[in-house]
């Protein structure tokens, strides 16, 4: 990490001064938890009955958490595959030699990058259930579906262009001197490598679907964050079972996490090895935001990537 | 189209969004910065406490955070911020959205340090400087500037995920485009001003922080 450059080494007085920030910083922590401790306990919320359940009753689990995490699944599931779809049409599209394709995959990139997910969702399960298109039943899964895809189809579209671009120019090159057409080439030499060092992005994008699909909860999807509610009723205990519906996610989402950062290191390390279009450089494409060539492809200092 | 802006206050909608993107913009720089210093120090525990702040919130959905503000911190623990319901329900959202973005103008802070290479603070010590003139004078304007292009990204995000106040039914413009998609038959219609109304608030704004963060951008 780079960041280590930013302080010296410790010398005695400093290790004591780091010590009296250590202790401040738990003291602090302490605090904080000794209030919230306190308040839930004057709100009764800390009852052995309210957060028993969770580890004796199976019904809790049967019942609730799992339909919820697996609507939850369901709908990030399917958004991903569709959104992987769209991104890759639109992601070529913006890639297209032909102007006014890439003008218009352009334009609904930026559109559906810049309308939030719960406007997408709250239209779209409004028209569908509206005008009869999908059956009432599935009409919030259908709603989830739209909104997420829409906007996660343009993110993904960002990433194949930006790990098209990141790769070295003699990729092109290649592909055209022995012959290949300028499809082909993207086809066949380019797309797989862009894919390929795109995935830890992918991955990431991954719990920005998992976190979106609560959004659900607003057009009466039922996932994990409704399940966890209708838990709390059942039980008399919503505090336990946001709490524990919480935790889920975030356990969920980290290990994903975990994983992208693994299919990074793992990446780059094979890139390192001297195999020659492994794009090793292209560290985190996801951060060239909107419209940001790639403007600086040879970095490979090994500074920290977040 | 023009009917629909007569008949509903969407402009009124459009002013408490931004009212609740720029209260949470600020809340989120000042405990993302804190958050970020924290997680840069030379001290362990406070990194590791930064570092689980971090993963906490930037893998909890912000729709469970509003929801939990209200239903649960409200009405079960009984922290109201003001006796009006609506208020109450502002007020939270725009906590909670400072408490989750803060996360990730954390994040966006920390690769601006990044951005800036190891020699910097060497040469800055070699000539002589402290560490603190060191960080004033030669580190922390190349930070700054190496974050301006993700703090772009996190503030456009903070004003599309303000929408996520309408679960807790803050009066903003995706509670006021879920009762005019109820309402009135002409969905499209209601969805093309609502999107419409975000393209206005955040592409230029992207626009602009992406010309920023080049103009700034440290030549290296």
């Amino acid at each position: 990490m780079s960041t280590s450059a930013l302080y010296d080494a410790p010398g005695p007085r400093a290790r004591a001064r780091h010590r009296l920030f250590s202790a401040l910083g738990i003291l602090v922590f302490l605090g904080i938890l000794f209030l919230v401790v306190r308040k839930l306990q004057s709100a009764g919320q800390l009852q052995g009955y309210m957060w028993q359940p969770f580890l004796v009753d199976r019904a809790v689990w049967r019942d609730y958490l799992l339909p919820g995490l697996i609507g939850t699944f369901k709908a990030a599931a399917i958004s991903i595959v569709l959104a992987g779809v769209l991104g890759l049409l639109l992601g070529v599209g913006r890639l297209s030699r032909v102007a006014p394709v890439r003008w218009v995959s352009s334009v609904v990139v930026e559109f559906f990058r810049s309308v939030p997910v719960l406007i997408m969702m709250l239209a779209s399960y409004g028209i569908y259930s509206r005008s009869g298109v999908v059956a009432p039943d599935t009409a919030p899964l259908a709603g989830v579906v739209t909104g997420l895809t829409l906007y996660n189809g343009s993110v993904i579209a960002e990433l194949v262009r930006s790990g098209v671009h990141s790769l070295p120019k003699g990729q092109r090159e290649a592909g055209a001197s022995i012959g290949l057409s300028e499809g082909q080439t993207l086809r066949i030499v380019l797309l797989p490598q862009a894919l390929t060092a795109m995935l830890p992005a992918l991955v990431g994008q991954l719990v920005v679907v998992l976190k979106d699909t609560a959004l659900g909860y607003q057009i009466t999807y039922q996932e994990l964050l409704f399940w966890s509610k209708t838990l709390g009723s059942a039980f008399a205990n919503p505090v336990a079972a946001y709490v524990v519906a919480a935790v889920i996610f975030i356990v969920v989402n980290y290990l994903l996490t975990l994983l992208a950062g693994r299919l990074e290191r793992r990446l780059r390390s094979r890139g390192g090895r001297g195999a020659p279009g492994a794009p090793a450089s292209a560290g985190t494409p996801g951060a060239g935001a909107a419209g940001t060539p790639a403007a600086q492809p040879a970095t490979p200092s090994g500074a920290g990537v977040a | 189209m023009i009917e629909l802006l007569q008949k509903y206050d969407v402009l009124g909608a459009f002013v408490t969004t931004i009212e609740l993107s720029a209260l949470g913009a600020v809340g989120a720089l000042v405990i993302g910065t804190v958050v970020a210093v924290m997680r840069v120090s030379p001290v362990a525990t406070l990194r590791l406490l930064g570092t689980s702040y971090v993963n906490v919130f930037r893998n909890t959905p912000l729709t469970l955070l509003v929801v939990f503000s209200v239903l649960g911190m409200t009405y079960l623990l009984g922290l109201q911020l003001s006796p009006d319901v609506a208020t109450n329900a502002f007020r939270w959202a725009a906590i909670m959205l400072a408490i989750y973005h803060a996360a990730f103008v954390c994040e966006a802070i920390r690769s601006g340090f990044n951005t800036v290479p190891a020699g910097q603070s060497e040469a800055a010590r070699s000539i002589g400087l402290t560490f603190g003139q060191g960080m004033r004078e030669v580190i922390l304007p190349q930070a700054f500037r190496g974050a301006v292009a993700p703090l772009g990204s996190t503030l456009i995000a903070l004003i599309k995920n303000s929408t996520v106040a309408a679960v807790v039914g803050v009066n903003e413009s995706a509670n006021l485009m879920s009762v005019m998609i109820e309402n009135e038959t002409a969905g499209i219609a209601v969805f093309a001003i609502f999107a419409a109304g975000f393209v206005i608030l955040t592409l230029p704004l992207g626009l602009w922080f992406t010309s920023l963060s080049r103009r700034l951008a440290v030549q290296r």
